[in-house]
């Protein structure tokens, strides 16, 4: 019996091989999610303080900036609440550091890649979701930490979920491009880690943006960088109502378009390149 | 081919891209921006088109190389096919390796919770069936260990209890038996058998023929990306043997080490059979032939066929000719084949052991054709006594009476 008439039509439709994203969305949040969560727990696994760790990473790195830029630098002198502004700023830049991480992410799961189907999406998206646990846990530090320092609350408070939703989706867009290209280019990490650090100066994460003593047009370069345009909205909104919103500190609303539009190119390559590499990432591994 | 189909294939083909010098990094694209690496292709998968009923455990055999591996992957959506289409009916469920995203570091409840949704299940079924799954593994008093601190058959116990309990229509197995002890295999295929007593249609890759010949209702034998043969396990079988015998022929041929005759006849092949079907393990205990086929050039008038089996250190074994018992083997003529076999119940230790089959002209002289080890076979057996053979024996031990002092 040829295989040209079997009921070939009772069958389902043609397996169509890995993707990106896979069939089932809820498949996908199951995966994602596990990863997330398995994640999660091993990180701290073995030390003794276990989950404070991810409490306390944020906080010394705080002393240790703090002092420095209160003590030696001086820079802490000229911001209003600058303690919680730096705390707030390491937090969300740690957030975004971690989530593209995720860069080596496809490549150390090569054992599941290799073995099983699955959407290869749910790989970056774990790492970021795993980084965004510790986001919300770390903010609900600085906001205890803030209300401590006599930051009263306010309406604007509102506007924090939906900046670090932006902030995820940059980072998501970063972790997508940045994994996808890695299984071809081992180079990438290496250069990622570079930039890393170029972002972190780069960014007023240590100082606040209408300090810098250069120029306006200083200012208003460094406020197209998405990260800065948030960061500094945070600081508006959250901590103080006297900060810069970010459209001020970028010299008009209209500007906030570039880190804007930067922010939606950036998720939408990263869509685009992780889509197009995933139904062969497990043979180019 | 009976019943409702619950996979077909359909003309897949898969070929790999092989670079000879991988543009690895960012400067070697940049310095050379169009050059394209060089590139073999291998065409893994050729026009492959099989179709497998609901319910059948269905073989997929081939050699090293030969493209099964890749079928498999394509099968489980973990490669993308070129051409062609695979199409199945309900849910499927792989297992290429056990215990996929097991972790060390985590007890074995987060471990089976985590591989139960990686299988597919949601976490609410794996959570459902996580008391079976356990009881099933019969590790219950170890749930809250750590994974490392389990032994390894503790490890494939808890995934391949893991695997039992997935739900799928259509299984795909990986050789997964090949771990294990025998009493483990024997309970992977009980499960195996229950699963298809409930209709499942289980896909099973593998090279031990012994286990296609034993489970599964039909197979397909793949060599160099295309189908060989599709059929019943033993003409698959046959013919699978043939093709490694070739492939191990042909190098015997340039040399065929020590071969000699007139060649009035030559020896076509030899080879193991165990309960009737050529095996290339020989259980101890089990009936076991040698046969030999030969084919004849010229006339010739009762010609003595023997066999010589040695172990690996070259210790003779046992030599037997058609001429030690009541097997004449009478007037050939050119064109003419025959085949002898002699079966006996295999008392041999465990080892490998070698077949050199030869053919004499009446009355011992000249040889027509000798080839020195020409098959091989591996005896098994779970007692060792350290001799050439483990015979069959009765033992007595008789307490004597102490003298009086």
């Amino acid at each position: 019996m040829s295989v040209a008439n079997t009921r070939a039509h009772e069958l389902g439709p043609p397996i169509p091989g890995p993707s990106a994203l896979g069939g089932s969305a809820r498949r996908f949040a199951y995966l994602a999610a596990t990863l997330a969560v398995t994640e999660f727990k091993l990180r701290f696994f073995g030390s003794a303080l276990g989950y404070l760790w991810q409490l306390v990473r944020p906080l010394m790195l705080f002393g240790v900036l703090y002092l420095v830029f209160t003590e030696f630098v001086k820079i802490g002198d000229r911001v209003a609440f600058y303690p919680v502004v730096l705390l707030a700023n390491i937090v969300l830049f740690t957030f975004f550091q971690e989530g593209t991480g995720a860069v080596g992410s496809v490549v150390d799961r090569e054992g599941l890649v290799r073995k099983i189907h699955f959407p290869r999406m749910a790989i970056p998206v774990s790492v970021v979701l795993t980084a965004g646990f510790n986001l919300v846990l770390n903010l609900l530090v600085v906001m205890a930490f803030a209300v401590a320092s006599g930051v009263r609350p306010r309406w604007s408070w509102l506007q924090a979920p939906v900046l670090v939703l932006l902030l995820a989706a940059l980072v998501l867009g970063l972790a997508m491009l940045l994994s996808a290209l890695y299984v071809r280019y081992r180079d990438v990490k290496p250069i990622w880690e570079v930039a890393l650090q170029a972002l972190f100066y780069g960014t007023p994460v240590i100082y606040a943006v209408e300090t810098i003593g250069v120029s306006k047009t200083v200012q208003e370069l460094i406020m197209m960088n998405p990260v800065a345009a948030i960061l500094e909205q945070f600081r508006h909104a959250v901590i103080d109502p006297a900060a810069p919103t970010a459209a001020a500190a970028a010299g008009g609303t209209l500007r906030l378009l570039v880190p804007l539009g930067i922010l939606v190119a950036v998720c939408a390559l990263g869509y685009r390149v992780f889509d197009r590499a995933a139904p062969h990432i497990a043979e180019e591994l | 081919m009976p019943g409702v189909p619950a996979v077909s294939v359909e003309g897949v083909g898969k070929e790999f891209r092989l670079p000879h010098e991988r543009a690895h990094t960012l400067k070697e694209r940049a310095l050379h921006p169009f050059r394209r690496p060089g590139a073999e292709r291998l065409q893994a998968l050729d026009a492959v088109s099989f179709a497998v009923a609901q319910g059948e455990f269905f073989g997929i055999v081939g050699r090293n190389g030969s493209g099964k591996s890749t079928l498999l992957k394509c099968l489980a959506g973990i490669y993308k096919v070129d051409r062609g289409e695979i199409r199945m009916r309900g849910r499927l469920s792989t297992f290429i390796e056990l215990g996929v995203g097991f972790n060390p570091d985590l007890p074995a409840r987060d471990n089976v919770l985590i591989n139960g949704i990686m299988l597919g299940l949601s976490p609410k079924e794996a959570l459902r069936r996580f008391d079976s799954i356990i009881a099933f593994a019969e590790l219950e008093e170890f749930v809250d260990l750590k994974l490392k601190n389990y032994s390894s058959g503790m490890q494939v116990r808890l995934a391949f209890s893991v695997m039992s309990q997935v739900d799928a229509d259509v299984l795909l197995i990986d050789e997964v038996l090949a771990v294990g002890d025998a009493a483990f295999q024997q309970k992977c295929f009980d499960v195996f058998q229950r699963l298809k007593d409930e209709g499942k249609t289980i896909l099973f890759v593998t090279h031990d023929m012994a286990a296609v010949n034993r489970f599964c209702d039909r197979a397909v034998l793949l060599e160099r990306g295309r189908v060989e043969v599709i059929g019943a396990p033993g003409d698959v079988g046959a013919r699978y043997l043939q093709r490694n015998f070739d492939r191990d022929g042909a190098r015997p041929e340039e040399g065929d080490e020590g071969r000699v005759g007139d060649g009035t006849a030559e020896i076509a092949e030899a080879w193991f059979e165990v309960d009737g079907a050529r095996a290339d393990v020989l259980p101890q205990g089990a009936e076991t032939t040698l046969s030999v086929r030969v084919r004849f050039h010229a006339a010739v008038t009762e010609p003595a066929i023997a066999f010589l089996l040695e172990n690996d250190r070259h210790d003779p074994l046992w030599a037997i000719s058609n001429e030690d018992g009541d097997a004449p083997s009478g007037t050939h003529a050119a064109g003419d084949e025959a085949v002898f076999s002699v079966t006996f119940r295999n008392v041999f230790a465990p080892g490998r052991v070698h077949l050199t089959p030869w053919m004499v002209h009446a009355g011992g002289a000249p040889i027509i054709d000798r080839r020195p080890q020409l098959a091989s076979a591996v005896v098994t057996a779970v007692h060792r006594s350290g001799g050439l053979v483990d015979l069959p024996c009765v033992m007595r031990y008789e307490r004597g009476i102490r003298a009086p002092a």
